[in-house]
């Protein structure tokens, strides 16, 4: 048993955490927010230069051969700093569809620039009606010669205004809800059909509404099969889980240091409010839910890419029960023990809460996980 | 024992009822229900229509304008408001500060400010907390300082709810920096307009902007302004405080949000059913029904104790803390109700007349705002937690 990280593991570790030191707060935050893609794209390209877009990817495909251990250090970090760039939406998500699905001339044509930040992608997939059910999908792909023409609407598709390829979902066989009959199709952002609106998102991110409105693909858009991608949706999401799952963990350990700094200064009745017990325990319990989130992001990332898929299932739903109410409890409480100053929009507990409010509604909430986890634990003989 | 309302009562709930069906404008209806922003002039035109009724001081004796209902007519008016979406009176003049007037201002002031307070020609906002002093309310620092007809005002305050429109603000101020700290304290009562005030908006995690600080350079005050006696504003601030419980559970406006949330609940679709289907979300709104409506009760049971001429103590202490947990809650579970469409930020959805077309439904905009925003009443009013110590000081002996 070993939960140290290796030599190349730890200095990732160091670089990510100097760079978002660096590179982010609040202020800066903000001003990255603001630029028209609702990020940097000065930090987008340090971290092509750092190798961090393309740490996921196989050497022969442009990348660094890292495994999910190493997403969850990047994303510890950025959790850490609440970075707004695109990384779960173009590389985990974006990129690690096309790793696991695409055609060697499809990987070789796309990770490379995704690497060095030439290429940006989103998972356009989640629907109106769909809420986290990823098998939900209405969205229609009909044959057109040798290619395929999509219809329909993808809803919150994550940095979906900003992303140059879009990886539409849509249904070439079988009924709403069914796996089997789903395709993964890769679509120009500006292709003829295509209707992308943007927004921010209440956490400070970006997303996009995106309709596709009778688009043409060409028959070498299609990313694995036509009619069964679910499996593969399946696996790219659960490692976007265990990637938030991580991203959560390094935003309850800003916001407990945040809260125990405030406790310890804050004084009221001539004394640090620290020293009341009732808010002695509510930090300690805070301590608490941050490390066993800690150990399920851990265990997160050591089971994403499991080839038992339903063990990896088992252990990514797991995971995000407890980010979903360890920073529920961690994210309110922070709040409350901060009193008034926890409202503002200056002050950063608020700016942490809300994204890890979001991180639970992003596919699936701590119920969803909690019932899906259930599916492959309890299931009777 | 008996739980049904009088026919008396009952009679009073309908005519209360059919009055806000007939008056209540429906664009504040609208905002109301809707959770969209509401500003100044709409508080007011429905605090003038209760005025010309003559309803809206329903917590001031008569001879002052009030309305002399029974604790439980009282209530039945809050709770009917509620749930048809009529917005509170603004609580600053009519509940907080009108009430310390009436007991302890003098005849001047009585005359001045009551009949302003009513009419609404007076917007008053609360100068209380400061930087330094929020559960320590004592502590505050900002002084005035006795000059001749005058006092001269320094300091700040802050969380100061509807500052940016108010007219007067009263305010908690150090007259005596030498006394222990509870026995330096005046009621102060001071114009907005005067020079020296500057208002700074305070802008909340959720974007909105209701709150302030306020802060006070050299501002000449004339002395006729301070209620009661010098360093005597402690006994008058417990005397307001202890009047804000009233209605504290907002039991009303709880059974309103929980209609709306079963509303959305059978709208959203979960696998292809309704979300309230979804035996785990079903469950969760059913056991908050079940604490809601215990909490009606007790409610209820305060308010028949106050019948008997009791004022609200230290048990009103219980139905802030439900009340608040209720409420939030209820944000809570219309937020994850809207599952991934609680994300878009739609700020300008939120504003009265917007008509483009919405991300996701029309009720997804206001949900984690809301939620966000929500976070404070647990925080204000004497937090949770200085609410427990009451319950265990006050009523346990603890």
């Amino acid at each position: 048993m070993d939960f140290d990280f290796t030599e190349e593991q730890r200095l990732l570790d160091e670089t990510v955490r100097r760079l978002v030191k660096d590179e982010y707060d609040i202020a800066k935050r903000k001003s990255y927010m603001a630029a028209p893609d609702g990020f940097s794209r000065k930090l987008w390209d340090r971290y092509a230069e750092l190798g961090l877009l393309g740490l996921p990817f196989a050497e022969s495909e442009g990348g660094f051969g890292g495994s999910a251990v190493e997403i969850m250090i990047v994303m510890e970090s950025f959790g850490r700093g609440l970075v707004v760039e695109p990384y779960l939406a173009s590389i985990v998500l974006g990129g690690g569809l096309v790793s696991l699905a695409g055609s060697a001339a499809q990987k070789q044509a796309i990770l490379p620039q995704v690497a060095a930040g030439k290429l940006l992608l989103a998972f356009a997939h989640g629907e109106r009606q769909s809420r986290y059910a990823l098998a939900d999908v209405e969205t229609t792909a009909t044959k057109d010669g040798s290619g395929w023409m999509l219809s329909g609407h993808k809803g919150v598709v994550l940095n979906g205004d900003s992303a140059d390829q879009l990886i539409v979902s849509a249904r070439s066989a079988g009924g709403s809800r069914e796996r089997n009959g789903i395709g993964l199709f890769l679509v120009d952002a500006k292709a003829k059909g295509v209707g992308v609106r943007g927004y921010p998102t209440v956490d400070g991110l970006r997303a996009a509404e995106v309709t596709l409105d009778g688009v043409r693909v060409g028959g070498d858009a299609v990313l694995g099969v036509a009619d069964g991608a679910y499996p593969v949706i399946e696996h790219a999401v659960d490692r976007a889980l265990a990637a938030l799952a991580a991203e959560a963990v390094g935003i309850m350990e800003t916001l407990n240091a945040a809260t125990l700094d405030y406790l310890k200064t804050r004084k009221q009745f001539g004394v640090p409010i620290g020293s009341f017990q009732a808010l002695q325990h509510r930090m300690a319990d805070m301590v608490v839910e941050h490390e066993q989130s800690k150990s399920m992001a851990v265990l997160a990332a050591l089971s994403a890419d499991l080839a038992d898929a339903a063990e990896r299932r088992r252990v990514i739903s797991a995971a995000k029960v407890q980010i979903g109410r360890s920073g529920r409890f961690v994210g309110q409480q922070s709040i409350q023990l901060h009193g008034g100053i926890g409202m503002t929009d200056e002050y950063l507990a608020g700016h942490y809460f809300k994204r890890l409010t979001m991180i639970d509604q992003s596919f699936g909430d701590a119920d969803h996980h909690l019932d899906r986890f259930a599916e492959v634990t309890l299931s009777a003989g | 024992m008996e739980l049904a309302y009088t026919a008396e009562e009952q009679a009073f709930r309908e005519e209360v009822r059919s009055f806000i069906r007939d008056n209540l404008p429906a664009d504040i209806q609208d905002k109301m229900l809707n959770g969209k922003k509401m500003g100044r002039e709409d508080f007011l035109r429905w605090h003038r229509t209760l005025h010309k009724q003559g309803w809206v001081a329903p917590n001031w004796p008569e001879e002052h304008g009030g309305t002399g209902w029974t604790p439980v007519q009282r209530h039945i008016f809050e709770d009917e408001s509620a749930e048809a979406g009529a917005p509170p009176v603004i609580p600053f003049g009519v509940t907080m500060c009108g009430p310390v007037i009436i007991r302890f201002g003098n005849d001047w002031q009585k005359q001045f400010f009551l009949p302003k307070i009513l009419s609404a020609e007076h917007v008053w906002c609360q100068g209380f907390s400061e930087p330094g002093s929020g559960s320590d309310l004592a502590s505050l620092r900002t002084k005035a300082v006795r000059d001749g007809d005058h006092y001269i005002v320094n300091g700040q305050k802050t969380w100061t709810t509807s500052a940016q429109f108010a007219d007067w603000i009263f305010n908690l101020v150090r007259t005596d920096p030498g006394a222990k700290k509870q026995e330096g304290i005046s009621f102060l009562l001071i114009d907005m307009k005067t020079p020296g005030i500057t208002v700074r908006p305070i802008v909340t995690m959720d974007g909105g902007a209701e709150i302030n600080e306020v802060f006070f350079d050299n501002v000449k005050v004339p002395a006729k302004n301070l209620v009661g006696e010098e360093n005597k504003g402690w006994t008058y601030a417990k005397f307001l405080l202890g009047n804000e419980r009233t209605g504290i559970a907002r039991v009303g406006a709880s059974k309103r949000e929980l209609k709306q949330l079963k509303q959305i609940a059978s709208s959203e679709r979960d696998g292809g059913r309704p979300l309230i289907e979804n035996p785990r979300f079903r469950d969760k709104v059913a056991a908050l029904e079940v604490e809601l409506m215990a909490l009606e009760i007790t409610n209820l049971r305060m308010i028949a104790a106050m019948r008997g001429g009791k004022g609200p103590g230290p048990e009103s202490s219980i139905l802030k803390i439900k009340g608040s947990d209720i409420q939030q809650r209820l944000t809570e579970l219309a937020m994850e109700a809207l599952g991934p469409y609680a994300m878009p930020f739609q700020r300008e959805a939120l504003e009265a007349g917007w008509n483009e077309e919405p991300i996701g439904p029309d009720y997804a905009a206001v949900a984690a705002p809301h939620y966000f925003n929500y976070r404070k009443v647990s925080i204000y009013g004497g937090s949770n937690e200085i609410q427990r110590n009451v319950i265990s000081k006050m009523m346990l002996g603890l």
